[in-house]
């Protein structure tokens, strides 16, 4: 792919951050799995760091379903902090002092790479419906665009949690030759019939909404808000574990008494309602279907004639290191052990910690001190490995 | 679960050793003896670690060490993936012996184990005199919080290789603060006097032994 008429809008350019829309040329075309194309990609990232001179200190972040590029720095919507910064800033384990960091976002997202809210070239429309169906592969194809396109040829590591998981496990079987390292969190080698069905429940939320009109809503200026936090209210709650819940909220109540009707009665109730509202005001519902469609879709093995090991054979040289949350229901420790019996029997170096917490699913981006420590003292060793200082 | 006398195994395993070998450590706690055998062998270490703070332990040390436990995790590994298989201190904790031994056979070349022999003559006479489960230096928890669930003799452990088919390529006493003095386990003296002892053991069969477990690699089933 050519890389010659790329765009780029850095912000501070030179400076510790950076990023902004990476936009490749009309020839430079995206061929998605399902077969369809997409031209004039663009690629929505940020940078932490300096890219060093033999340009071997790159790390890619691969971001959750519903996160973002702005991993370490305020949303621009919502003015939060960087959905990560327990673990990438000054002296944490991701320290933009020593790495170069990148991270994007997924096309289907809504944070300004392709997706369903962009426009159509051979339309001029908003996409829509029209936009191709997504894979987890077709994501790590862009970023590998992306990657190239800043001039890195081999990452230092891919690193990501949840679907950022299964984007490195991608990573490791697709490009194995531009990793020297991976660490795959809270993720899974496919979805289960479990998560592709809460998946259907937050969809169904979302189209049954009539303000969704099929999907071409960009142009009525009204957005499906109600069945999209339907979506993530639902969602929300495979990310916590039941411990976790009971102890924030028990049966506590908002006010004295019951209402003796169907108001937020519960403290529960209402930060779920929260959680929904907050999220439509910084999340597309279309991308919503996109993303839970590519993860739905996601079946590592699958590509590889159903056994999981062949997708790794050639990952051999790459350090992995696999984590896992004792109470997260939604990707379960034993599918961390499925992804590292697959990577024990492929030979490749491997690594596995399951972390004792009641956090549920959630806890990879929360404050979890033994994941930190175990993160730096891999990433640490592996950069000593790498010759980074 | 790394009892009393460590050391002297390490000092032994690290003569053992091929420099260069592919070793799988089995219950490799912070990574102390990897580390060694990295040092001053070369070797390609892997480890088993069942406590997050090991595994943890291991990361920052450069270890490649997955948590899990030898009763449930060793059959991930492919046949012949390591030369050496390390189980050190660790048979008489493990919920099923005689598989876990099975599958160190499987996955190793060779496999180095060591264990306390409950056969030794302080064990045996604490039990003839006072009638209660001895406490010793190799095994010095009560029985009721002991991990060493299932103890045995070197007779036992003996006659145990030999019902597996397999054979013992070398063995060696250990007593605390010692240095390992090698011995033939089959001499009765020898389960009197052997407060514990390492074994390298490889399949009678001939089957795989030292050597081609790295090049015979290709890891899948």
């Amino acid at each position: 792919m050519s890389d010659g008429d790329i765009v780029q809008d850095r912000a501070a350019s030179g400076a510790a951050e950076g990023g902004g829309i990476m936009r490749f040329p009309a020839e430079a075309v995206l061929r998605l799995e399902s077969g369809a194309r997409v031209h004039g990609l663009e690629v929505a990232y940020k940078t932490y760091g300096q890219l060093n001179a033999d340009k071997s200190n790159a790390v890619l972040i691969c971001h959750a379903l519903t996160g973002d590029q702005h991993v370490a720095s305020p949303h621009p919507t919502t003015g939060k902090p960087g959905w990560w910064d327990k673990m990438v800033g000054p002296g944490l384990p991701l320290d933009p002092a020593r790495y170069f960091i990148i991270c994007s976002n997924v096309i289907g997202g809504c944070m300004g790479s392709t997706g369903p809210a962009s426009t159509n070239p051979a339309t001029g429309k908003t996409y829509g419906l029209a936009f191709p169906v997504i894979t987890i592969a077709d994501m790590v194809r862009a970023q590998v665009m992306l990657v190239e396109a800043l001039g890195v040829e081999r990452l230092f590591a891919a690193v990501g949690g949840s679907m950022g998981g299964m984007q490195v496990l991608q990573w490791a079987a697709d490009y194995p030759e531009k990793l020297f390292a991976a660490v795959c969190i809270a993720a899974a080698p496919r979805h289960s019939a479990q998560n592709i069905a809460f998946h259907e429940v937050g969809r169904q939320a979302i189209m049954a909404d009539p303000d969704w009109r099929g999907g071409d809503y960009a142009e009525t200026g009204v957005r499906p808000e109600k069945g999209l936090a339907v979506a993530r209210m639902a969602a929300h709650i495979t990310y916590l574990s039941e411990p976790a819940l009971q102890r924030k909220f028990g049966r506590e109540l908002q006010r004295d008494g019951l209402s003796w009707g169907f108001d937020a009665d519960f403290q529960v109730e209402s930060y779920l309602r929260h959680q929904g509202a907050a999220f439509v005001d910084r999340f597309d519902a279309n991308s919503y279907l996109y993303i839970t469609r590519a993860l739905d879709y996601f079946d590592l093995a699958a590509a590889h004639g159903g056994v999981l090991a062949q997708a790794f054979r050639r990952a051999r040289e790459v350090r992995f290191c696999v984590f896992s949350f004792t109470s997260d229901w939604l990707y379960p420790t034993e599918e961390s052990r499925a992804i590292v019996r697959a990577l024990n029997a492929a030979g490749a170096r491997t690594s596995f910690v399951e972390i004792e917490t009641d956090k549920g699913h959630d806890a990879f981006f929360l404050e979890e001190p033994v994941l930190r420590e175990a993160l730096r003292g891999f990433l640490d060793s592996a950069a000593q490995a790498r010759g980074l200082t | 679960m790394k009892a009393a006398p460590v050391r002297e195994d390490f000092r032994e395993i690290l003569r053992l050793v091929r420099p260069g070998a592919r070793v799988l450590d089995v219950g490799c706690g912070e990574g102390e003896l990897l580390d060694l055998l990295a040092r001053e062998k070369g070797v390609d270490g892997r480890g088993i670690e069942i406590s997050a703070e090991g595994v943890s332990a291991c990361l920052a040390r450069g270890l490649a060490v997955v948590q899990g436990d030898a009763d449930r995790d060793l059959d991930s590994f492919p046949a012949q993936a390591f030369d050496y298989v390390i189980l050190s201190q660790t048979l008489q904790a493990v919920l099923n012996p005689r598989h876990v031994l099975g599958e160190l056979m499987r996955i190793g070349g060779q496999a180095i184990v060591s264990l306390p022999n409950f056969g030794h003559w302080r064990v045996r006479l604490d039990l003839l005199a006072h009638g209660r489960m001895p406490m010793t230096g190799s095994l010095p928890e009560p029985w009721w919080s002991t991990p060493n669930i299932h103890l045995c003799t070197l007779r036992d452990f003996t006659a145990l290789c030999d019902d597996l088919g397999l054979r013992i390529d070398a063995a060696a006493r250990l007593s605390e603060g010692r240095p390992a003095r090698p011995i033939d386990p089959s001499r009765p003296i020898e389960n009197w006097r052997s407060e514990a002892a390492l074994f390298l053991l490889s399949r009678r069969d001939g089957a795989p032994g030292p050597g081609v477990g790295s090049q015979k690699s290709d890891l899948f089933e």
